[in-house]
């Protein structure tokens, strides 16, 4: 058990509170309780905005987490006129939070130091943080960048079309010959609009719009959305849709890892692995394909349990073909290890310090390469996590090598999960029917997804709607991840840094 | 080295023989192509009732005729979980690929789809030995990217065909684009049609390229490819199978014919 601290509502993960037992701080007290957890080495899952009713005035809601207490705290305040002190500075990883949080509500985060758009979209509420003129359109990437000035510092500009196939996102590298300086990344041109979507549901695209919301981790952040509905209508879902969950959300982490640790083989020009993983990668998703008759596993999660059950010659079906792909998995990937012409090319290539993860709230595989034991299906588990519990990987040198060792382990452990999980299916339902939403509540659910930690919060109003639903892909944490990584790199190096952290643009933009 | 050697001989050969042997055999839960049965859709109530359509997400079931437009569709069941009679179903077929929009629409009882249909003759000579293309996300939720990439791993490898995704768009024939084409990616996707050389071609890939999939309607988006630029050909799914790309592709290059035979000399 957790020790809120004071003014901090405790709440469980997959659990919902009522509203009125997160008391409204004032300003200071709110931002005075986050230093304090974060100093105490709490993280910050999000943190946002939301409409309160009362004229000029946004709420802003607070989701921490104590890892090493197993615990979540919930915080609330309120923002008249339009600008708030920004937290930034003595609390770097909430930078980008305070970004979304003007460009959504149209209220400044004075003093940030860093203060531009985060997606290039208008706000919900008629008022302009950077008070562009509403007939203007708003350009994506359009607007100041970091500059470095000096005598040969020149400035590399990438994208959004990249060279591969590769969703769109703009880069500026501020270098000095080969050196990378800054580098800043400019996002958005994936938004669509999903948040604002969501509110007054759900309707019958809401779990939609949850599969798509980054299409490689559909059972994430569809788990999470499940998980939020059940915990809204105090549904109890039956013991074997949680563990197919589990079995599911694994096999799409395998999938992920294998095909990344393919693609990192392939950016430093090793292609037995390269090939080799592409075609296992897809067989994964077959795997996932059996389950539910979709590669990426559309369909398999719904509110209340999972949409297909899987009879005894599934799982054999199942188990077979995992015991094949098994072996020829090692065999492709334990080549990487043993190339000294890799291991020069992925040793000391983009360090990220324990610190900088720290500081910045990095989470996922990227988090636990630089040493740190943060892994929510450990830390704050939910579902079939809470009764069996996957050991954490992790690895210390923070560099390109260790984010891919930490996969390589991750996809050991997770095949291991599988093959258990499989063999020990507890009998009976496998969706329960979620009833009515019950209204004025705050709902919390997290899962590791394959990049680290889905974090879902939403809020229900007096008829039991979605009056805000916040969606934190781990790629919103993880992009100033990848940017510091840069720092005093090769810029030949970028597309290697980049694979190892293979973050979401669509997860970012929403 | 040794151990590179031996790893080789031990994955095998992995290319699939499609399309000259049948294609790979697809999970019976695979859904592709759906189907209304007359007989079980209520001839009575057939106007009235409108489970199907009320239930869809994506407003791809035209509740009086009860076509449904496989352009909008996200084969995603709700239609078929909310049908009392059991009338729509999906079927094994992952051949859905058109050239043009109206032939996305099957109407109740229609057995078989207008596939895609080959290129000119002219268009044709100039791609159909070598077709490169330039992939454009725009707004895509990376699920069809992964499935249009993976089509050039050793499993599938339609690089056999010519077919290739390069880096630069004055190096392509063509845009496959996906996504329901955001607002944010409006200015990019049209600087990178008019930096490929003309003829091109357009391929929207997925529910969303096609008619804006889960987001259509969404002020942020544009509602699919067509808004701006002439698709040549529509590829149905969310995402679309890598089997029904690849059969799209090599009907459009005219290397799988009408009936279904493979075309000989390439």
């Amino acid at each position: 058990m957790t020790r809120a601290r004071a003014g901090l509502a405790p709440i469980h993960n997959g659990n919902s509170i009522r509203l009125e037992t997160i008391p409204t701080l004032g300003f200071g007290d709110f931002q005075d309780a986050i230093l304090a957890a974060v100093g105490g080495g709490q993280r910050v899952c999000a943190l946002f905005g939301a409409g309160t009713g009362k004229p000029d005035t946004t709420a802003l809601y607070v989701v921490l987490a104590d890892d090493a207490g197993n615990g979540l705290a919930a915080g609330r305040t309120e923002v008249a006129g339009s600008g708030f002190p920004s937290l930034t500075p003595r609390c770097p990883s909430v930078h980008l939070f305070e970004r979304e949080i003007a460009e959504q509500f149209g209220i400044r985060a004075v003093g940030h130091p860093w203060f531009k758009p985060v997606r290039y979209s208008r706000s919900w509420t008629g008022r302009d943080a950077w008070d562009r003129p509403l007939p203007e359109a708003i350009l994506p990437a359009v607007g100041d960048f970091y500059r470095v000035e000096g005598e040969q510092v020149h400035e590399v500009a990438v994208g959004p079309v990249h060279a591969g196939v590769i969703e769109p996102g703009h880069f500026r590298f501020q270098c000095h010959g080969e050196k990378v300086f800054h580098l800043e990344i400019a996002l958005g041109y994936q938004h669509r609009g999903i948040e604002e979507a969501m509110e007054r549901g759900p309707t019958a695209r809401s779990i939609h719009y949850m599969e798509t919301a980054a299409g490689d981790t559909t059972i994430g952040h569809a788990t999470c959305y499940a998980q939020i509905v059940e915990a809204f209508s105090l549904t109890q879902k039956p013991a074997r849709a949680q563990v197919l969950r589990g079995v599911a959300l694994e096999l799409e982490r395998v999938a992920n890892h294998v095909g990344d640790l393919g693609a990192l083989s392939g950016d430093v020009g090793f292609l037995p692995t390269a090939s080799f993983c592409g075609r296992i990668r897809g067989d994964f998703l077959n795997l996932t394909s059996l389950l539910c008759g979709n590669r990426f596993g559309r369909g398999f999660i719904r509110p209340g349990g999972v949409g297909f059950d899987v009879d005894r010659p599934l799982t054999d079906e199942l188990s077979r073909r995992l015991h094949a792909l098994e072996r020829e998995t090692a065999d492709s990937i334990n080549l990487l290890w043993d190339n000294q012409s890799v291991m020069a090319r992925f040793e000391d290539t983009g360090p990220l310090s324990g610190e900088t993860v720290v500081a910045l709230g990095i989470v996922g595989p990227a988090a636990r390469a630089s040493g740190l034991m943060r892994d929510t299906r450990y830390d704050q588990p939910s579902g079939i996590y809470r009764f069996f519990q996957i050991p954490v990987s992790t690895c210390d040198s923070g560099d390109v090598f260790a984010r891919a060792y930490v996969r390589w382990m991750e996809i050991q452990q997770s095949i291991a999960f599988i093959r258990s999980q499989l063999a020990n299916l507890p009998p009976g339902e496998t969706c329960a029917v979620p009833g009515a939403l019950e209204p004025e509540r705050l709902a919390v659910a997290i899962n590791e997804g394959w990049r680290g930690e889905v974090c879902h919060v939403a809020i229900t109003d007096k008829s039991g709607r979605f009056a805000r639903y916040k969606i934190v892909d781990p790629s919103f944490h993880n992009w100033s991840g990848l940017a510091q990584a840069l720092r005093d790199q090769e810029i030949s190096d970028f597309p290697l840094c980049n694979k190892s952290f293979n973050l979401s643009y669509c997860g970012h933009d929403l | 080295m040794y151990k590179q050697i031996l790893a080789r001989i031990r994955q095998g050969h992995r290319t699939i023989r499609f399309p000259k042997a049948v294609a790979p055999a697809l999970p019976d839960r695979f859904r592709g192509r759906p189907c209304f049965d007359a007989r079980l859709c209520r001839a009575e109530c057939r106007a009235e009732c409108r489970a199907c359509s009320d239930a869809c997400p994506v407003g791809a079931i035209d509740p009086l005729n009860k076509s449904i437009d496989l352009g909008k569709c996200i084969f995603c069941t709700d239609c078929m979980r909310a049908c009392p009679g059991g009338a729509v179903a999906f079927s094994g077929d992952y051949r859905l690929a058109a050239r043009s929009r109206r032939d996305l629409v099957i109407t109740v009882d229609q057995e078989t789809l207008i596939l895609a249909q080959a290129l000119d003759r002219r268009m044709k000579g100039l791609f159909g030995r070598s077709l490169k293309l330039r992939q454009v996300s725009a707004g895509g939720c990376g699920a069809c990217e992964a499935d249009v990439s993976v089509l050039g791993t050793i499993g599938w490898d339609w690089g056999r065909f010519g077919i290739q995704f390069v880096a630069s768009p004055r190096h392509a024939d063509g845009i496959l684009v996906t996504g329901p084409v955001t607002k944010n990616m409006e200015l990019a996707l049209r600087k990178t049609w008019d930096a490929i050389p003309g003829p091109k071609i357009v391929i929207a890939s997925g529910s969303c390229a096609i008619a804006g999939g889960p987001y259509a309607g969404h002020d942020q988006v544009l509602d699919g490819v067509e808004s701006i630029l002439p698709v040549d050909l529509y590829i149905p799914g969310c995402p679309p199978h890598p089997l029904t790309t690849l059969d799209g592709l090599l009907r459009l290059l005219g290397k799988i014919g009408r009936n279904g035979r493979v075309s000989r000399g390439d």
